[in-house]
Formats: structure tokens, sequence, C-alpha cells
């Protein structure tokens, strides 16, 4: 139910971002979901990447701090308050969300959510949002 | 002014005599009190007799701060403790502080001095002072203190930090002398021209600097900005404090209280002395202390000695100002910090790569420390929190063994220069002019 995300440590200077979009595509690694979480002297880099092996590798080569972390993608319709019926049942079973972060796909909204208990989130969407949710394992 | 003619005003000739007699009795005094010496003395097969003049102190070990270090806490000290009576500390390298302990005679000697520099200064009991050095283990807060009270005039002990009831004070109470570090006084300068009070409503005319290396060039933007005269006032706590040397108006080097402390200038390479006048590595001879007396300690600071007397009738020598240090001492907020002493809490730390650098620089006249670190492989997460986590916990660990505060920078792995030996581990980007 979970998938692997990547992120990677990058110190806050000029064309950092860039360095890691090039290594990326010159291994003909796409990436889906991009997100940038940033302090005041560095960011981490959450992706959602197409071959998040190759990605890995190709990162570590090139001398980049990566992480792989399993979190959750859900998909669930692209209109007004699908998103807030989602979380509305997480927030219920006190489910503490570290960060989040969504994109669409036309009819399809996914979200990315990094829970600080995955199983216990997996089990209440389970059973209790099957209707409006489904678990998004293809990336 | 001149405090104490007798001796700042002395023929070479009777300097010489004095020193000679001092020395004498201090090497039988630490011969027979302090073991470290008797031992370093007897392995080179010197007695105290051998001793005769004040030539003769060129037979006699050096002392280093390793030595200190070795012998902490109390190991150096000559009188028992039942005759200290207090003790100071300096930062250490690896934890561990140095100490120096003092008697009763040792701070009136001390006090003296300082009133010595105070007059130099051109201040006298007429005098009102702010002493914005760090009061506790740091010397320069409590030596000016007493300093100033025995030279008869009032001392506001402000201690550093709360600028702005410093300024507050200063005014209200009509105070006339600051003493504190160079970039300290450059820092409160900006805040008095902030607070928009004019300064005619002050009654500031002198600065009592020290604590850190500075330069013409600073001197001549304090006074100009400041509307003052500021004298550089040299110590170190090894040695006694604030006061082993001081500016008079000619300001041109700063004499030595060579009655007390005695000065030589030596190649910091072969250990042999420079004729005077040559640039070396400062050493100090602590002629009359009773509690921690030091024999040929080495400052590690560069400078050089001035014989020539001067205009101002003093015939004391004359130290120009330091121009750099044999060591890899930083001198940063007056705060003395080695390299080593961040590379111990980097090695201690699991979470971080053995590898750091820093980098000091100066931000509105206040020193600034940043320390680049890499967290190591398995600590980085995805989380921010966590990351900052980690950076609190270097900081604080820091922060409590240098004494201040530093900015600490997570690197990239692999991303600090790792060749072992010329690394460039400090980049000290301080322009001093």
């Amino acid at each position: 139910m979970t998938i692997k995300q990547l992120s990677v440590f990058i110190e806050n200077k000029t064309g950092r971002i860039n360095d890691v979009a090039r290594i990326l595509g010159e291994k003909g690694v796409n990436m889906n979901a991009f997100s940038l979480a940033d302090a005041t002297d560095f960011g981490i880099l959450r992706m959602i990447v197409s071959d998040v092996n190759a990605a890995k590798e190709a990162l570590r080569e090139a001398g980049f701090a990566v992480m792989l972390t399993d979190v959750i993608c859900l998909s669930c319709a692209n209109r007004p308050g699908a998103l807030s019926a989602i979380l509305d049942i997480l927030a219920r079973k006190e489910i503490f969300i570290e960060y989040m972060y969504a994109f669409s796909e036309g009819e399809l909204a996914n979200v990315v959510i990094r829970p600080t208990d995955v199983e216990k989130c997996i089990e209440t969407l389970k059973n209790s949002a099957s209707d409006v949710v489904n678990f998004n394992t293809k990336y | 002014m001149i405090w104490n003619k007798t001796k700042e005003c002395m023929s070479r000739d009777e300097m010489r005599q004095l020193q000679s007699a001092r020395l004498k009795k201090l090497v039988h005094y630490v011969y027979h009190n302090t073991p470290f010496y008797r031992n370093k003395m007897q392995e080179i097969g010197l007695i105290p007799d051998d001793i005769n003049s004040i030539d003769d102190i060129v037979k006699l070990p050096f002392t280093t701060k390793q030595d200190l270090r070795d012998n902490y806490p109390f190991g150096m000290l000559a009188a028992p403790l039942s005759e200290i009576v207090r003790l100071h500390a300096s930062s250490g390298t690896t934890g561990k502080p140095t100490v120096v302990g003092y008697t009763h005679r040792d701070l009136s000697i001390w006090s003296e001095a300082i009133a010595r520099c105070l007059n130099a200064f051109g201040t006298d009991r007429n005098d009102m002072f702010t002493v914005a050095y760090g009061y506790g283990l740091f010397t320069g807060g409590l030596g000016l203190h007493y300093g100033v009270e025995h030279l008869g005039a009032t001392v506001i002990p402000m201690s550093t930090g709360n600028t702005a009831k410093h300024i507050q004070l200063m005014h209200d109470c009509g105070s006339t002398a600051l003493a504190c570090t160079p970039s300290y006084a450059l820092y409160l300068t900006e805040q008095i021209i902030k607070s928009g009070i004019p300064r005619e409503e002050f009654k500031l005319k002198t600065c009592i600097l020290g604590g850190e290396p500075w330069t013409e060039n600073m001197r001549r933007e304090i006074e100009t900005k400041l509307g003052v005269n500021a004298y550089n006032i040299y110590g170190l706590s090894e040695i006694m404090g604030p006061g082993v040397s001081y500016e008079c108006e000619c300001k041109s080097g700063s004499h030595i209280v060579e009655d007390h402390f005695y000065p030589e200038i030596i190649s910091p390479d072969t250990l042999e002395p420079l004729p005077a006048g040559e640039q070396g590595e400062l050493v100090f001879t602590t002629l009359t202390k009773g509690g921690m007396p030091l024999l040929r300690y080495r400052t590690k600071d560069l400078c050089s000695l001035d014989y020539t007397p001067c205009d101002c009738g003093r015939t004391c020598v004359r130290m120009s100002r330091i121009v750099g240090r044999s060591d890899d001492m930083l001198i940063i907020r007056g705060v003395n910090v080695f390299p080593s002493q961040v590379e111990s809490v980097v090695l201690e730390l699991p979470e971080f790569e053995p590898h750091y650098r820093l980098v000091v620089d100066r931000v509105n006249n206040l020193d600034t420390l940043e320390v680049q670190v890499e967290v190591r492989e398995n600590y980085y997460s995805d989380e921010v929190s966590r990351m900052m986590d980690l950076r609190k916990r270097i900081a604080n660990r820091l922060h409590s063994v240098l004494g201040i505060s530093a900015e600490i920078r997570l690197m990239e792995p692999h991303s600090i220069e790792r060749s072992e030996g010329k690394s460039q581990r400090v980049i000290d980007k301080r322009v001093l002019k």
C-alpha cells in the first residue's frame, strides 16, 4: 500500500536543484511529483520518480545524501472538498501528518502523505474511506 | 598622569636590578613550592643559585598552556589553597579549562597595575566607568572592576549584553569611561547613534579596549564616531588578566608593567631570544606572583618590544600591537577559541562526520562564527524538524564547550575538504585594516 519516496538533502545554493533534475534527466528517470521543504540554509527535495533505484544510485554517485521513505499515495476525485473528506477521517483517528503534497492528473488528484504512523494510517483509510479514496501504487 | 612614578619611570639600570632581585627570589620560591618547576629544573641540572641576574632568565625552562592543562586544576599553584582567595578560568581545548589562582597580594598587585593603566589613559578618581567585559570566570570584568575601585573612581559593573540598559545608564549617570572589547565599542557606538540621544548628553570621553586584537583604523573609527580617546589594554589570564601592558597618551605601543611581568621575545621556531625590536613570540615571567607564578610563559602572541624612552616620561618597555599568533587560536567576541575544541565536539557526536570548517566574520562590528558540518549518511532525514534537531544538538554542545554561540550550517556529504594536514579548517574573513 506504500510507495517509495526519494528525498535528497541539498544546501541552499543556486543551481543545486537543477543538478538533481539534470542527473535524473540524464538517467531517463521521470519525476511524477516533486516538493521542496526548506530551512534557512538547507532544503529537502522529496520526489516520486519513475525508477527509484536508478535515481538513488545516480544521485549517490554524484555525492548527494539520498533517503528512501515509505509514503502513502492516494487517488481521489479532482473536485472541491475531496481532500477534506479524507483528512477529516485521519484527524478523527488522530493520525499525525509529518508532511504532504499533491498533484492532479485530469479527473484524478493524487495526494502523497507521510504520516508519523504509516501502518495506522493505512488501516484507517482501508476501513473507513474505501468509497472516496484509492491507494495509488503505480508510481 | 603617572600613577606609580617610581616604578613606571625608573632608569633602565634600576629596573634591571629590581628585576634581577625579584627573579632570584621567584626562582627559589617556585623551586621549593611548585614540584612541576623543581622537576623541570632538576631535569636540566639547574639549581636556584644558578640564577643571579635577569640575564640568567634564558637558562630557565619555558611554560606552555599545555603544561597548565596537564597540571589541571591546581598543579601549578605555588601557594597552598588556604592562601588562594580567587580562581579564574579560561576555556580549554579539550573541555578542560585552565585554572588560575590568586592570593590576596596577587589581587592587590593586579589592581595597582590596572590603576597605572587607567591613570595613563587620563582617568582618575573623578571618573565613572562602565565595565562591559564579561564578569565571571573571564578575567576582564572583575579585573577592571577592582582596578577602577583601586583608582578611586566609580565603577558600574555592566558585564556583557543588555546594550539598551548600558546606554541608558551611561546617559543617566553621566559615565565618563567605558571598558570593553573594541568590537563591542563599535557596536555600542552604532546603537548610541541609533538611539537618537544627542552625543552632547553623554559625558563619555575615554575607552579602554582590549581582549582581542584591533587596529589603528578601528581606533580612528571609534574615536571619530564616538568622540572619545581610545586606549589599548593588554593582558592574559595566565599571567594576571588585563593590565599586563597599557598605552599612554602617546598611543605608540603599550608599556609593560615590567616590575611584575618580565617580557622576552623569542623565535617560536628555535625558542632562542631575539634581539630588541625584532618580531617574535612574547614570553612572560611573573616576577612577583604568589598564587600561580609562571616562568617564561609562552603567550603565542606575536609582537616586538621597544626599549627606547617614551615621550610620556615612562621608561617601561613598550610592546607593539599583536600582529598574529604562533598557534591557531582565534579570538571571537573576546573569547579564545581553538579549532580543536570544535573538533572534539564533532568527534563525540555520532550523527556527524569527523570533518568541519569554521568561518569567522565580522558583521555590524560583531564577530560571527559559523561551523560547517556534514551529517552522517544514516542520520539524514526526510523531515526538516529532525534535521533542525541535529543542528540544535551540536549547537548546544558547542556553546557549552566554546562559551560563545555558533551558527551551524549543515552541509552536503563530502562538501568539506578532506585533505589532511594542510586542509583549511578555518576561514577568517575579518579584515583588520
